[in-house]
């Protein structure tokens, strides 16, 4: 066996024990997002409250990655507001995109483990399925 | 490894170039120098412009691209050479027959079957096909096992069916389907029998006489060809009544500024400039199975097929979709293991240095009434050995480990 496995225990532990993973009761905003191509399908739910996400919860199937992803993203950005979720999602997105300073990966915390996904082109899109729909759901914010 | 798979081996020169284990043969297979060589020297000593020049070179060009139509119609049991078309691929075929025969002859309560078992390019040309004419599309549905017999044929079909597309093999179950029958009851009715070829002629013996079916698509890149060539078998009397599939140089006999009349059979289908270098290479992986034989082909296959079933039944957390019997299974095995996303599972072969295929495999009605989204499918061809299935397998069985279960 390799040791150099993407499939590190942060990201496993995410995808088998996720924290945020179940229905939250009283979101003000929930939307799906849907990769059809590999089925990975989301549904992610904010408690927005005075321009501050104060809870946050996704449902969903699909891979490791897609599933890791958007419960990291949301250890991440609960407590936070509506414009700091919004400049952290475009640094993930940049990340993915393999254009991001070291500062900006350490915001990121947990969630930079998946930047070796900017070497995956398959595995984009489950990488950033969660941070898509979130960014969606913002504009409505 | 033995004497034999080192001689096979050999052969396939990018298995040790790359260091990959591969077994996603059902989506293309490697090429041996051979088929390359033929292509290159075709390039090197007789290219031309086919069909068309009047000297030397381009008569070169035109036997071996007709050579090679003829060694192909030989190898499925074609009546004629003219009853092969060379194309793309097998859905290109499978298209031209959507387009040149259903839409010129089908009309408004006409019926088309085709089976839920099928890849897509055996399914939306009929989709398609069915809405330009007003033409109905019924499913055919199989077992959750993938059988499917004439017998389940004969239940649905009637008078009004024109067309019925059966896969040979599917590229999900790997069971090898009964052609003949499904032909018998078809033409009881009427109805023509559009047969998609492209995991069977790769791997089992096809005699389209034999099998008395109207139509046989196949591609060259699963059998060990170039990519992008392809071919179409169709009884010639069916060819002769069929319009033009795409209009342009080639396929003209007279042309006006009114209109034009067509070539002969084949050529009136092979618009435009031909892949000569592509029907050469696919000539040439002809003889290379030939120089193996089906025994020897089949035998490894089926060998290979039913070492790694059995190895993998030992897990109770693998799946493995479709027959219990590895000669059911022609080389694909299509599993589930338990709590592992199919994508996931193939990133993590593919970080042991192995290839296998992870998706809906282009049948997603088929995945839907299988009740899932996705599977993952290694699928063999006989270059492979004993040791690519030891370490597929270690790897399969490693993987819930690595994903963070205990077991
Ligand atoms: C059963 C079956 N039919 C048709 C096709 C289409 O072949 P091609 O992509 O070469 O046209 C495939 C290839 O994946 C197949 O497995």
């Amino acid at each position: 066996m390799q040791n150099n496995t993407f499939y590190n225990e942060v990201l496993t532990d995410h995808n088998l024990h996720p924290v945020h993973k179940y229905h939250l009761e009283g979101a003000n905003f929930s939307l799906e997002g849907v990769n059809p191509s590999c089925g990975d399908d989301i549904v992610l739910s904010l408690k927005v409250e005075d321009g501050k996400i104060v809870d946050g919860a996704y449902e969903g199937d699909g891979c490791a990655i897609s599933q890791a992803s958007a419960d990291m993203m949301l250890d991440l950005v609960i407590g936070k507001t509506k414009e700091e979720a919004e400049r952290l999602a475009d640094i993930f997105l940049r990340m993915i995109k393999g254009t991001i300073t070291e500062e900006e990966k350490e915001e990121l915390e947990e969630a930079s483990i998946l930047s070796d996904v900017s070497h995956m082109p398959a595995r984009v899109k489950c990488a950033v399925l969660g941070w898509h729909t979130m960014q969606e759901m913002l504009e409505e914010v | 490894m033995t004497e034999k798979d080192q001689l096979i081996r050999k052969e396939f020169p990018i298995l040790k170039n790359r260091n990959v284990i591969y077994l996603d043969n059902a989506a293309t297979s490697q090429k041996p120098p051979c088929v390359i060589e033929a292509s290159n020297r075709y390039y090197n000593m007789h290219n031309a412009n086919p069909l068309r020049g009047l000297y030397e070179l381009s008569v070169d060009a035109t036997d071996a691209y007709e050579n090679a139509r003829k060694t192909v119609a030989d190898f499925i049991g074609a009546n004629r050479p003219e009853e092969i078309v060379f194309t793309r691929n097998a859905s290109e075929s499978l298209n031209l027959i959507a387009y040149s025969y259903a839409r010129t002859f089908l009309k408004e309560g006409d019926e088309i079957i085709c089976t839920i078992a099928e890849h897509h390019s055996n399914m939306l040309p009929w989709q398609q096909a069915a809405k330009a004419t007003g033409a109905k599309l019924t499913y055919l549905y199989c077992e959750k096992d993938g059988t499917l017999t004439p017998e389940m044929l004969e239940e649905i079909i009637s008078d009004n069916t024109k067309l019925v597309a059966v896969t040979q093999i599917s590229n999900v179950f790997g069971r090898l389907n009964d052609i003949k029958g499904f032909a018998k009851v078809a033409h009881a009715h009427g109805a023509l029998l559009v047969a998609d070829g492209a995991q069977s002629v790769p791997h089992v013996p096809v005699d389209v006489q034999e099998l008395d079916c109207d139509f046989l698509a196949f591609s060259g890149h699963k059998m060990f060809a170039p990519m992008g060539i392809g071919a179409l078998y169709a009884k010639y009397d069916l060819l002769e009544k069929m319009p033009p599939f795409l209009y342009g140089g080639e396929m003209i006999e007279y042309v006006t500024t009114e209109g034009a009349t067509y070539a002969e059979v084949p050529h009136k289908f092979e618009a435009g400039t031909v892949n000569v270098g592509g029907a050469v290479g696919l000539a040439e992986a002809i003889r290379f199975m030939q120089r193996f034989g089906w025994e020897t082909i089949m035998k490894r296959e089926d060998d290979l097929t039913s070492y790694a079933m059995e190895k993998m039944k030992k897990y109770p957390y693998v799946h493995i979709i479709g027959s219990e019997d590895p000669k059911e299974h022609h080389g694909i095995i299509t599993f589930k293991l338990d709590g592992v996303h199919p994508h996931d599972i193939a990133a993590i072969f593919d970080e042991h240095g192995i290839a296998v295929r992870a998706g809906h495999h282009c049948a997603q009605p088929l995945m839907k009434y299988l009740g899932t989204l996705s599977t993952t499918r290694a699928s063999l061809a006989f270059y492979n050995n004993k040791e690519d299935i030891d370490a597929f397998v270690e790897t399969l069985v490693g993987i819930r480990k690595e994903m963070g279960y205990a077991e």
